[in-house]
């Protein structure tokens, strides 16, 4: 039996980047909005204590809760942790202690950053102010930090707050990007690198005896390690086909086109292809044909009629 | 004072298996990594894929950034012809939960219950970001590590703790993962620099992949399948509110909760398998759980000397589990834990046959 050989690991950067477009509440578009004019709104639960940053339903009672108060720009640091390494999309870009901050009038501690020269200069209890960004646009980082602040706690009362403001901010654009090394394993390494040398390889289950392309390195029905390399193709047989009328986004092939299965010859499994060189209305089930490489390219650019016959359809059936 | 849920029906965890756990095997597909694990279980059991009744796992699109990537891990179940499958995007301790449900209705007898974590493609601190308040915290992108490092300063300021006493968890638990073949830090590790003050390295758990599997059987089945079946005697789960500043970090009533109502304070325990991949969580789920000196706690070495992210839970239920099928423990509380600080919470409570 053709054994695997023990492969080279591909590897390629995966970035996985999305701006997540949210809407917002009552709430938190009061909050938010708020923050761009300077004032920090709290809201008040149904057991007198005022919560900031404002949720739109009671923790504690799931009750809803709209009442709105207005609280200090100052507050107490509540807990803290120095960040001597700041990550990318954090607050700032010099060190820094996140901290959890009880502002004045408020009930429960908001997150953020606090700008200070080390360690040594923070501690629970201490005073903070918020230094407010810039440029604010209805966010969270319109507060760019938080900074020491000497003025004492006490005296400050949360004042209510109609929450209404010109130009309310609705919704927020929050861009995420993450990072990877994608690494496809074993079984589609292999089968990656077979196809560099224009060669489609496929693997046998040892149980079921049925060959899979592109491998995946298991067996869907026996659930086992799929390990012979079996060389399929490179002539195969349409199984089914549809016929792609709208013209994809950055996409040079002219509509309508035709997409299809195509059962390779040896394999137990169909994998998908574009089907030229016939006319579109012409692609049949049966079709034999052939795959068609562009210069270059790491996989066939489609598949064409050989010329032959079609197969007969109990030859293929159980592939559709 | 609520009561305690009675399970309706003897299920019992009856294998359990899971991979050596790494720090990179991207040499193996999600699929490739996870199946000897689903051969482990079955052989142990003597059943075949085509035998289980239900099936259950545990995973993150997150982590392979990747979307349902899930499906891809099918094909080591042998997912054709059909079978009655779930999926939970959470820790696998919550695909058990499920699992132990559907058995609970009596609509199935087994269940094989998974979970995998290959947090080596990317960078999990930043990946956990990404479950957090995606309106007032998620834009500040405050990482796994320091949103730990405020539990534990807060933990300090309580006196709960100290740096010194934080040490002594990471190394008890590294030393205690000496007899643990599949741990991935195991020994003498040096506690390291700070990473989030006052987080050091050792105070972290490593980056891991891997894997795990559960056998689950209801009364009878159970007793064919496994000479010491660990009972699980009650099961629940609590979460607290999203909003870090609303909780107190230093408690985790939630545990507490979850832990009552599976009715682990009726008797005591001798051993707990606690999923806390930070050292200061060990001293508050100690706390809230109400475990004593006496109770073993994390003799795998627990979350801080292997943490492939979704399976470390299950790891916990199947730890606690192994040691009664070997006789080690009569009774047993699991934790699983999910989101930032201990925010959601599941306990077990798993028994062994008097002997």
């Amino acid at each position: 039996m053709a054994t695997v050989p023990s492969p080279e690991v591909l590897r390629a950067p995966l970035v996985v980047e999305f701006p997540f477009t949210r809407s917002l509440g009552p709430v938190q578009s009061a909050f938010l909005t708020g923050l761009r004019e300077r004032v920090v709104l709290g809201v008040r639960c149904g057991d007198g204590r005022t919560l900031v940053p404002p949720v739109e339903y009671d923790p504690v009672t799931a009750e809803e809760i709209r009442d709105l108060v207005e609280v200090a720009p100052t507050g107490t640091v509540t807990t803290w942790a120095w960040n001597h390494e700041p990550r990318r999309g954090q607050p700032l870009e010099t060190p820094f202690a996140w901290v959890l901050v009880k502002l004045d009038g408020a009930d429960t501690a908001l997150l953020h950053a606090l700008d200070a020269p080390g360690p040594d200069a923070v501690t629970t209890g201490m005073r903070v102010r918020i230094r407010w960004a810039a440029e604010r646009s209805g966010a969270i980082t319109d507060i760019a930090c938080f900074e020491t602040y000497e003025g004492e706690a006490g005296g400050v009362q949360s004042a209510p707050h109609d929450g209404v403001f010109g130009d309310p901010v609705t919704g927020i654009v929050a861009p995420a990007r993450l990072d990877y090394t994608y690494s496809p394993g074993r079984a589609q390494s292999d089968y990656l690198g077979a196809l560099a040398d224009r060669k489609v390889v496929g693997e046998r289950c040892p149980s079921c005896h049925k060959v899979y392309v592109p491998p995946r390195g298991a067996c869907p029905t026996c659930g086992v390690a799929t390990t012979e390399a079996v060389e399929v193709g490179p002539r195969g047989t349409v199984t089914t086909y549809c016929i792609v009328n709208i013209k994809a986004k950055n996409l040079d092939i002219e509509v309508p086109y035709v997409y299809a299965h195509i059962a390779l010859d040896g394999a137990d499994l169909a994998l998908h292809a574009r089907i030229a060189g016939i006319p579109y209305d012409q692609v049949r089930m049966g079709l034999r044909v052939e795959p068609v490489w562009s210069d270059g390219g790491r996989f066939p650019d489609h598949y064409r009629p050989t010329g032959e016959p079609d197969a007969d359809y109990d030859t293929y059936k159980e592939l559709v | 004072m609520p009561s305690v849920m009675r399970p309706g029906r003897d299920i019992a965890i009856v294998a359990f298996g899971q991979t050596d756990h790494r720090r990179s095997s991207d040499e193996l597909s999600e699929v490739e990594m996870l199946m000897p694990v689903l051969h482990q279980v079955l052989d142990a059991t003597g059943l075949k894929t085509s035998d289980i009744g239900f099936t259950c796992s545990g995973s993150s699109d997150y982590l392979a950034g990747r979307a349902f990537s899930f499906t891809m891990a099918l094909d080591g179940v042998g997912a054709w012809p059909p079978i009655s499958e779930s999926h939970v995007e959470m820790d696998g301790a919550w695909a058990l939960y499920e699992a132990w449900t559907k058995l609970l209705t009596g609509e199935a007898d087994t269940a094989l219950v998974y979970a995998y974590g290959k947090s080596s493609p990317g960078s999990v601190r930043d990946v956990l970001t990404r479950q957090l308040d995606p309106y007032y915290v998620a834009p500040l992108w405050p990482d796994s590590v320091a949103l730990a490092a405020l539990q534990a300063q807060a933990l300090i300021d309580a006196g709960d703790t100290d740096e010194p006493a934080l040490a002594g968890v990471a190394s008890r638990s590294r030393r205690d993962a000496s007899a643990n073949s599949h741990a991935q830090l195991r020994g003498s590790v040096p506690q390291g620099e700070y990473v989030v003050r006052p987080l050091r390295t050792g105070d972290c758990p490593p980056v891991s992949d891997g894997a795990a599997a559960v056998i689950l059987a209801a009364g009878d089945r159970a007793r064919e399948l496994c000479e010491r079946p660990a009972w699980i005697r009650g099961i629940d789960h609590r979460i607290e509110a999203h909003s870090l500043g609303v909780r107190d970090l230093t408690d985790s009533p939630s545990s507490r909760l979850a832990a009552e109502r599976a009715g682990a304070f009726e008797r005591p325990v001798d051993t707990a398998e606690l999923h806390a991949p930070f050292t200061a969580q060990e001293v508050v789920l100690r706390k809230a759980l109400k475990l004593g000196d006496d109770v073993t706690v994390n003799p795998s070495g627990g979350a801080l000397a292997a943490n492939p992210v979704m399976a470390a839970g299950l790891i916990r239920l199947g730890e606690a589990a192994a040691r009664i099928h070997r006789g080690a423990s009569d009774r047993a509380l699991a934790h699983a834990t999910s989101g930032p600080c201990l925010q959601q919470n599941l306990v077990a409570v798993l028994e062994g046959d008097a002997r």
